[in-house]
């Protein structure tokens, strides 16, 4: 069989892991693909390279193909978003500092309830709260964004881009009061002692898609084999990685691959959702942390879509229902039933559902006939029905 | 990947570039690099060409903040710096605060250069730290940067035209409905005034207006 070689960029972050497994387990070989694996310094480094073609593919924040699409982010480019790479995975910290000024505010120090947690947060200092987020257009912001709007009301808050693995030291320089980060990050700031989390993004909302496998649009149509084997080999992965009984090898096989070039501990808290809050605290473990596969993780939802493009919208001012519409049209769920349903994956009936209606997992109409969904409910209970008029 | 730090190539008899470009010469640089060796390095070769206020930031943490108190004209980064995405926000192509990112790969065979090359976008101009490759980086930065201003310049100007033609087009009306006049009549007027009082048409407008609001 001939090889394909794909060029993927991607962050060395843990969450990279279904495309790192896909090519390590060999899955990709199995589909004749070779992934030529490119690290990125930073995000905006890995969006030009998509976006002029010397990228195939890459791993993404989700809300990156939206907001290239919408000529918000770098050089004009359409960008789809192929599959959902995982979902949820970040935390939110606070600065040492911070920390016992919210306990003075009546904070209990617990880490799962932002309803509980905004206002003391809101209120710890008197003036504009600084918030570190990876990147402008990134998951970590929006549901921090989100969480704020539907909790506290309108608070006046600074929103600073910090490079992930800069993200503690910039906490203890006292550039930052707040960070949102993905794993090990948080877990860094944590054991370097200069703050402590206070949230995971999960506990704001239950299924919100963290990462995606992106590429032009223009490339997907021109290369339908490369696409269709590429998504399975990662498809295959996802779900590799989200048997418990993998984790183990997981870990091992992240860390001893040259690709992330992350310490054993830090890829560990990820994908086993134990970790300390504060220094010396005892470790808590949520739920659903980080994951790849089960619960249609990786469906290319459109409503998904349609609430990161309503987001971007309230945070650029630009037109919600023009936010919304290319929003959904990043989101392939066309190409992924395509591509993934021959292979037996199985589908939701539907390529949109109001999103946070499942407060728990909940078994939903599917092509094999029944697939168990959520849960993918918001703190704050909302729902949104993106189907609805307006 | 390794860093191919190079020794710069001393060009002799040639005209600083920064001297032909006017503005240019008054262009404030912020270069973004922790290696004091290279920042040395990258500020030899601007001064070489006639840039004199150029500000190395070593220290990454701020780095948005810092170059928000410093104001510089343009921002000199390694393509392959991680804090470029801390420049998101300085560079945004809506925001009135941008300033323009040049990028540099201090790379040899590196394939992020070509494909930055090829793609030709003045946003990601490439060199390595030689000064004729510093040179094109900086022009295209440049032109670009001057190509927003001028562009932003001429938007708030079209903006401006729109307003004052809304108040001439009031003061207009409210002669016409005082006098019992016609339109051109009225704006006659307004002219004459304004040419008799050595004032610009809008600003006899405008006062026109303020003292209606003042009497009603």
């Amino acid at each position: 069989m001939t090889m394909t070689a794909l060029n993927c960029g991607y962050v060395p972050l843990v969450d990279s892991a279904p495309l790192v497994v896909a090519q390590e387990l060999r899955f990709t070989a199995d589909e004749g693909i070779e992934l030529n694996l490119l690290p990125q310094p930073s995000w905006a480094a890995l969006r030009d390279l998509l976006a002029l073609g010397h990228l195939d593919v890459a791993h993404m924040l989700s809300p990156m193909p939206t907001a290239m699409s919408l000529g918000l982010s770098g050089p004009p480019a359409q960008i789809d978003a192929l599959m959902v790479l995982s979902a949820n995975g970040t935390v939110i910290g606070v600065s040492s500092m911070m920390a016992d000024a919210m306990r003075a505010k009546g904070w209990d120090g617990g880490f799962s309830d932002p309803a509980a947690t905004a206002k003391p947060m809101l209120s710890a200092l008197n003036r504009p709260l600084r918030v570190g987020v990876p990147f402008p257009y990134s998951m970590h912001r929006l549901l921090f964004e989100y969480w704020i709007r539907h909790a506290g009301g309108a608070s006046d808050i600074q929103i600073i881009t910090t490079p992930p693995p800069l993200m503690a030291k910039a906490v203890t320089s006292g550039e930052l009061d707040v960070f949102c980060v993905g794993e090990p990050w948080g877990s860094v700031a944590v054991d370097a002692g200069v703050g402590e989390l206070i949230l995971p993004g999960v506990a704001i909302w239950a299924q919100a898609p963290e990462k995606v496998l992106a590429a032009r649009r223009t490339w997907i149509d021109d290369n339908a084999l490369a696409v269709g084997g590429l998504m399975r080999a990662v498809s295959r992965a996802a779900r590799w990685l989200d048997q418990p009984s993998n984790r183990v090898l997981a870990i091992e096989i992240l860390v001893r691959s040259a690709h992330l070039n992350l310490p054993t501990s830090a890829v560990e808290h990820a994908l086993t959702g134990r970790f300390a809050t504060r220094l010396d605290g005892p470790p808590v473990h949520v739920p659903d942390f980080v994951r790849f596969h089960d619960l249609a993780t990786n469906f290319p939802w459109r409503s998904q879509a349609a609430w990161i493009g309503a987001e971007i919208s309230q945070i650029t001012g630009i037109e919600r229902a023009h936010a919304i519409e290319v929003a959904q049209s990043t989101m392939r769920s066309d190409s992924y039933r395509m591509h993934l349903g021959p292979m037996g994956v199985d589908m939701p009936g539907a390529s949109a559902k109001v999103e946070g209606a499942l407060a728990h997992s909940t078994a939903v109409a599917s092509t094999k006939g029944q697939m168990i969904l959520g849960p993918d409910a918001f703190f704050d209970g909302r729902t949104f029905d993106f189907t609805a008029a307006e | 990947m390794e860093h191919s730090i190079r020794p710069i190539r001393r060009i002799g008899n040639r005209q600083p570039l920064a001297a032909g470009m006017g503005v240019a010469q008054k262009m404030k640089i912020a270069v973004v690099e922790s290696d004091p060796s290279r920042a040395r390095e990258i500020i030899d070769a601007l001064k070489e060409d006639g840039w004199d206020d150029v500000v190395v930031l070593g220290d990454v943490i701020g780095l948005a903040r810092k170059l928000g108190a410093l104001n510089p004209d343009l921002v000199l980064i390694d393509l392959a710096n991680p804090s470029r995405d801390a420049l998101e926000q300085i560079s945004a192509a809506s925001d009135a605060q941008s300033r323009p990112v040049a990028m540099f790969v201090d790379r040899s065979d590196d394939e992020m250069t070509q494909a930055a090359v090829t793609a030709g976008l003045s946003a990601y101009v490439v060199g390595e730290l030689q000064p004729e490759r510093i040179r094109p980086v900086l022009k295209t930065a440049i032109a670009r940067f001057q190509m927003m201003s001028q562009m932003r310049l001429e938007l708030e100007a079209a903006k401006q035209a729109l307003v004052d033609r809304k108040t001439v087009d009031r003061a207009k009306g409210m002669i016409m409905r005082a006098r019992g006049i016609g339109e051109e009549e009225a704006y006659a007027l307004l002219r004459k005034t304004a040419m008799s009082q050595n004032r610009k048409v809008i600003d006899v407008a405008q006062a026109l207006l303020t003292a209606s609001d003042l009497l009603s």
